[in-house]
C-alpha cells in the first residue's frame, strides 16, 4: 500500500507551502485533483498584505496596525491572538517569497511596491502587477521542483479515514486509471480550497467544489463559521470573473446609473476602499434600488487612471475585459456585480493548524483558524495560505516524529476503499436516474436565491428544506458514461455529496445566527449583537445529523466596537 | 445559432485510431468553447474528456486546437469563430490520454531540466532585495507564461526532436538568468548551448504566434543566444589575458 509520512491534499498555495515546509527527511507527497499550477490560487490578482512600510503613505505602518485592521475588518469575530500571529509573521513571509524568486513590483529605490486595499489603514498590499497569485504559485511550484516534492496529480480524495480519533490516511480516485486506491499517511494536511461553485455567481474556478471541507466534515471534524461567505464587490458582469480590488486600490471609482460615486452614501471616508462586505452590499443595494444598469450591474470606472497606469499596474484586468467582455477599460467603464468569492469559514483548526483528530491538519481557504472572522480583508488570503501552510507543514512534521503506527491500519484503509468501490458500482449499475449536473444546477439556484448576501429566516428555512429534498434526489444519481477513466461525471458525483453538506452547514449556521455581522446580513436582525453572538459557530456531524454548538472568540486587546469606514 | 462540434475522440485503451465525432449544439448566447464542451459533455456524452479549471485564461489547463488554431478553450468565444462547424482537436505532438487530454509530461520534463528556480546568493536579507522596477520590467513578459503548453505543442522542432527543450522552458530559463537576483553560474545555464537547447530553434516563431498570453518565448531564446555569445567572447578575452 502506498504509504507516506505526510500527505498534503491540494496543490495550491497553502498545499505547496505546507509541502515545502515539511521536514525533508520525511516521506512527503502532494495529492491534487488537478495539476498544481491549475489550482485556483493562480487566479489571485491584487496582492498580499504585510506591514513593510514601503509606500510613502504607509511609513508608519506596523504589524499591530495590520492586526487591528484585520480584526476590525472581521467585525471582531477573528480570534485576535491568531490575527496577531499572522500579521507578525507577514513581513518575513514576504521577504521569504521574494528570496525564493517571486517577482514583486517595485517602488523607486528598489523596495517592494505596496498599494492601498479595502479596510486597511495603510497601503500595505504587495503585488506583482495584478498577477500576484500567478507569480507566487509558479514560484512555489518551481521551488517544489527544486526540492523534488513528490506529486500525485489528478487524484481526487474521496474519503478521510479516521479511527479512534487518529487519522490513518485517505482513499483516492485516480482519474487516469479509474482505480480507487487507499493511501496510508501518518499525517494528512488538507489545503483543498473553497467551495465557490455551490453558488451561481462566483469568481471561483470551475473546480472549486469544496469537497475537501465536506470530506473532513463527513469524518466527524467540526466546521467553523461556515455562514460567513464573502461576496466580492467587483466581478465582471455575467461571467463573474474577478476584477481585483487593486483596481479600486489604484484609484478606480464605483459609479451608478446617475453617474454618482455612490459609496459616499455608505462609507463616506473609505469610499470605494471600505471592506468587501460593505462595498458588495452597497453595490447590490444600488442595483436593487434601480440605480444599476439593466438592473444587473454598476460601473467600475478606471478611465481617469490613464492608459499608462492601467497598462503597468492592471494589465491582467485589461486583458480579462477585452477577452471576456469585449471592452477596453482604458476607454470604457467595466460593468461589475458582486459574486461569491471566498469562504471565511472552514475546517475547525487551532493556531497549529491541528484539528480534533490526531494527525489531521488544514490550512488555507478550506481551514478556519480563525483570522478572517465574519469578513476577510483583501490581500489577507494569500498571506493566510503561505503563513498557515508553512505552520501546518512544520507542525505535522513534528507530530509525525512521535506518532506510532497502529496494527490494523492497512485493513481499515482497504475496507474503506472497498466501500467506495461498492458505492461507485451502485451508481454505475443504474441505467437511469438523476444526472449530477442537473442536481448541481438546482443547488446553485437554492443557494443564490435563499442563502445570498441578504438573508432572512423564511428563505434560510426553505433553503434547508430544499437541500434535504435535493439529498433524496442525490440518492438516485447515476453514472451515464460507463468508462471511469478521466470521468468528470464521477468526480462531480463524488464531490456533490460534500456540496450538499456544505450548503446545509452554511444555511444552518446562517439561520441560527440571529444578528448581522460582517458578510452575514440578516434583514430581520440588522444589528450586530455582541452580547449573544460574539462567538464562533461549530457544526459537526454526529450519528448522521448536523449538530450545532458555539465557542468563544479570543479577545486580546481590541475591544469590539462599531465598525465605521 | 446551430453549430456542429466535430471533436477528436480517442481512448488509447479501446480505440484503434482517433476519430472525429459530431455533436450538434445550439446557443443564442455569447459563450466560450469551454462552456460549449461542458454542455455537450453534460447533455450529450458524459465520456467526453478534457481539462479545465479557472475559465479566465490564467491556469493554463485548456489549451486545444480550435478550427486549426491553438488557443485556450475558455477564452475563445464560439461566435467569434464565425463558422457553423467547429473542429476541436487536442494539442498535437503530445500523447493523447483520452480525447482532448494529452500527456504534458515531456513539457514539464523540459521545464525541470532548465532548473526553473532562483539561484540566490547568501542568506535572506532582513529587508529584502533592492531592485529597480525597470529591471523587473525586463522579465515581465516572461512571467506572464501560464505553462499551458501551446508553444511546445506547436513547435516544429519539438515535434521532430524529443530532446529539444522547447520554447516555454527556454523562455523560463531566460526569465531566471535575466533576474537580477539570480546568481546561477555560467556553467549551469550554458548547458543549453546545444542543438537540443537554444540552437535547436528554427526561428519560425510558431511559439510567438500561438501563445495565448503574448509571452513571445522566441524573444527569450534569441536573448539567450546573444547572452551566450557575449559570455563566450568575454571568456576568450579573459583567457588571452
Amino acid at each position: 500500500m502506498l504509504s507516506q509520512d505526510i500527505l498534503v491534499v491540494g496543490g495550491g498555495l497553502a498545499g505547496l507551502a505546507a509541502a515545502l515546509a515539511s521536514d525533508p527527511r520525511l516521506k512527503v507527497a502532494v495529492i491534487s485533483k488537478v495539476h498544481p499550477l491549475r489550482s485556483h490560487s493562480v487566479a489571485a490578482q491584487g496582492g498580499i498584505n504585510a506591514a513593510l512600510g514601503n509606500n510613502p503613505d504607509g511609513l508608519d505602518d506596523t504589524w499591530e496596525k495590520h492586526a487591528f485592521d484585520t480584526i476590525k475588518g472581521s467585525d471582531y469575530l477573528a480570534d485576535q491572538d491568531i490575527a496577531e500571529l499572522m500579521c507578525e509573521k507577514a513581513v518575513s513571509a514576504i521577504y521569504e517569497l521574494e528570496y525564493l524568486g517571486v517577482p514583486f513590483s517595485r517602488f523607486p529605490g528598489g523596495v517592494i511596491a505596496q498599494r492601498p486595499f479595502g479596510g486597511a489603514g495603510f497601503p500595505r498590499t504587495c503585488y506583482a502587477a495584478d498577477r500576484t497569485g500567478l507569480v507566487i504559485l509558479h514560484t512555489l511550484y518551481e521551488q517544489s521542483i527544486k526540492k523534488q516534492v513528490k506529486f500525485y496529480n489528478e487524484w481526487l480524495v474521496t474519503k478521510l479515514v479516521v479511527k479512534d480519533g487518529q487519522c490513518l490516511g485517505v482513499v483516492v480516485y485516480d482519474l487516469a486509471t479509474g482505480d480507487i486506491i487507499p493511501v496510508r499517511a501518518r499525517a494528512v494536511i488538507f489545503a483543498t480550497g473553497g467551495y465557490g461553485r455551490v453558488y451561481q455567481r462566483t469568481t471561483n474556478a470551475f473546480i472549486n467544489h469544496g469537497s475537501g471541507i465536506g470530506i473532513a466534515y463527513k469524518a466527524g471534524i467540526p466546521l467553523k463559521d461556515m455562514e460567513f461567505v464573502q461576496f466580492h464587490p467587483t466581478s465582471l458582469y455575467d461571467t463573474n470573473i474577478l476584477i481585483t480590488e487593486g483596481a479600486r486600490g489604484e484609484g478606480g471609482y464605483l459609479v451608478n446609473n446617475k453617474g454618482k460615486r455612490f459609496m459616499e452614501d455608505y462609507a463616506s471616508s473609505a469610499m470605494e476602499l471600505a471592506p468587501r462586505d460593505i462595498v458588495a452590499r452597497s453595490i447590490q443595494t444600488e442595483i436593487n434600488n434601480g440605480n444599476g444598469f439593466e438592473d444587473q450591474y454598476v460601473h467600475l470606472d478606471l478611465r481617469h487612471l490613464g492608459e499608462k497606469k492601467i497598462m503597468k499596474r492592471l494589465p491582467g484586468i485589461r486583458e480579462i475585459c477585452i477577452n471576456f467582455a469585449g471592452i477596453d477599460p482604458i476607454k470604457t467603464p467595466i460593468p461589475i456585480q458582486p459574486a461569491q468569492h471566498y469562504s471565511m469559514g472552514g475546517i475547525d483548526v487551532n493556531a497549529q493548524c491541528a484539528s480534533i483528530v490526531d494527525g489531521f491538519y488544514a490550512a488555507g481557504e478550506c481551514a478556519c483558524v480563525s483570522i478572517h472572522g465574519a469578513n476577510r480583508l483583501g490581500g489577507n488570503s494569500l498571506l493566510d495560505t503561505v503563513v498557515f501552510g508553512k505552520i501546518a507543514g512544520e507542525e505535522a512534521s513534528d507530530a509525525v516524529k512521535g506518532s506510532k503506527k497502529s496494527q490494523d491500519e492497512e485493513r481499515i484503509l482497504l475496507d474503506e476503499a472497498l466501500g467506495m468501490k461498492k458505492r461507485i458500482d451502485e451508481w454505475k449499475k443504474k441505467d437511469s436516474g438523476e444526472k449530477v449536473h442537473r442536481l448541481l444546477n438546482r443547488l446553485k439556484v437554492i443557494m443564490s436565491e435563499k442563502v445570498d448576501m441578504f438573508r432572512n429566516k423564511k428563505d434560510l428555512s426553505e433553503a434547508l428544506e430544499k437541500i434535504s429534498e435535493l439529498r433524496e434526489d442525490y440518492g438516485r444519481v447515476h453514472i451515464s458514461g460507463k468508462c471511469l477513466r478521466y470521468s468528470q461525471e464521477l468526480v462531480n458525483i463524488i464531490e456533490f455529496d460534500s456540496m450538499l453538506d456544505l450548503a446545509e452547514v452554511i444555511a444552518l449556521g446562517a439561520l441560527n445566527r440571529e444578528e448581522t455581522r460582517g458578510s452575514h446580513f440578516r434583514v430581520d436582525f440588522t444589528d450586530r449583537n455582541d452580547k449573544d453572538w460574539l462567538k464562533h459557530t461549530l457544526v459537526a456531524l454526529k450519528d448522521g445529523k448536523s449538530h450545532i454548538s458555539y465557542k468563544d472568540v479570543n479577545i486580546t486587546k481590541y475591544e469590539p466596537k462599531a465598525r465605521k469606514y | 445559432m446551430d453549430y456542429t462540434f466535430r471533436i477528436l475522440r480517442y481512448d488509447p485503451l479501446k480505440d484503434e485510431h482517433p476519430f472525429f465525432q459530431d455533436y450538434s449544439f445550439r446557443t443564442e448566447e455569447k459563450i466560450s468553447v469551454l462552456e460549449a464542451l461542458m454542455d455537450i459533455r453534460n447533455e450529450q456524452d458524459c465520456t467526453l474528456a478534457f481539462r479545465y479549471s479557472c475559465r479566465e485564461a490564467i491556469c493554463g489547463s485548456c489549451g486545444i486546437v480550435i478550427n486549426g488554431k491553438f488557443d485556450l478553450a475558455c477564452r475563445t468565444m464560439v461566435d467569434s469563430l464565425k463558422s457553423p462547424v467547429i473542429i476541436i482537436e487536442p494539442l498535437p505532438n503530445l500523447e493523447i490520454q483520452k480525447d482532448l487530454m494529452v500527456n504534458m509530461e515531456p513539457f514539464f520534463e523540459a521545464l525541470r531540466k532548465i532548473e526553473p528556480y532562483l539561484f540566490s546568493e547568501g542568506e535572506m536579507l532582513e529587508k529584502g532585495y533592492r531592485i529597480e522596477d525597470r529591471e523587473m520590467d525586463k522579465i515581465f513578459q516572461y512571467i506572464n507564461c501560464i505553462l499551458c503548453g501551446c508553444c511546445y505543442s506547436a513547435c516544429p522542432v519539438a515535434s521532430r526532436d524529443e530532446r529539444y527543450l522547447g520554447p516555454a522552458a527556454l523562455a523560463k530559463l531566460f526569465r531566471y538568468v535575466r533576474d537580477p537576483r539570480d546568481k546561477r553560474p555560467f556553467s549551469n545555464w550554458s548547458k543549453i548551448n546545444t542543438e537540443s537547447g537554444v540552437w535547436g530553434c528554427d526561428t519560425v516563431f510558431k511559439c510567438n504566434e500561438v501563445c495565448p498570453k503574448e509571452v513571445r518565448p522566441a524573444d527569450g531564446i534569441e536573448a539567450l543566444r546573444r547572452k551566450l555569445v557575449v559570455e563566450k567572447i568575454k571568456r576568450i578575452f579573459r583567457l588571452k589575458r
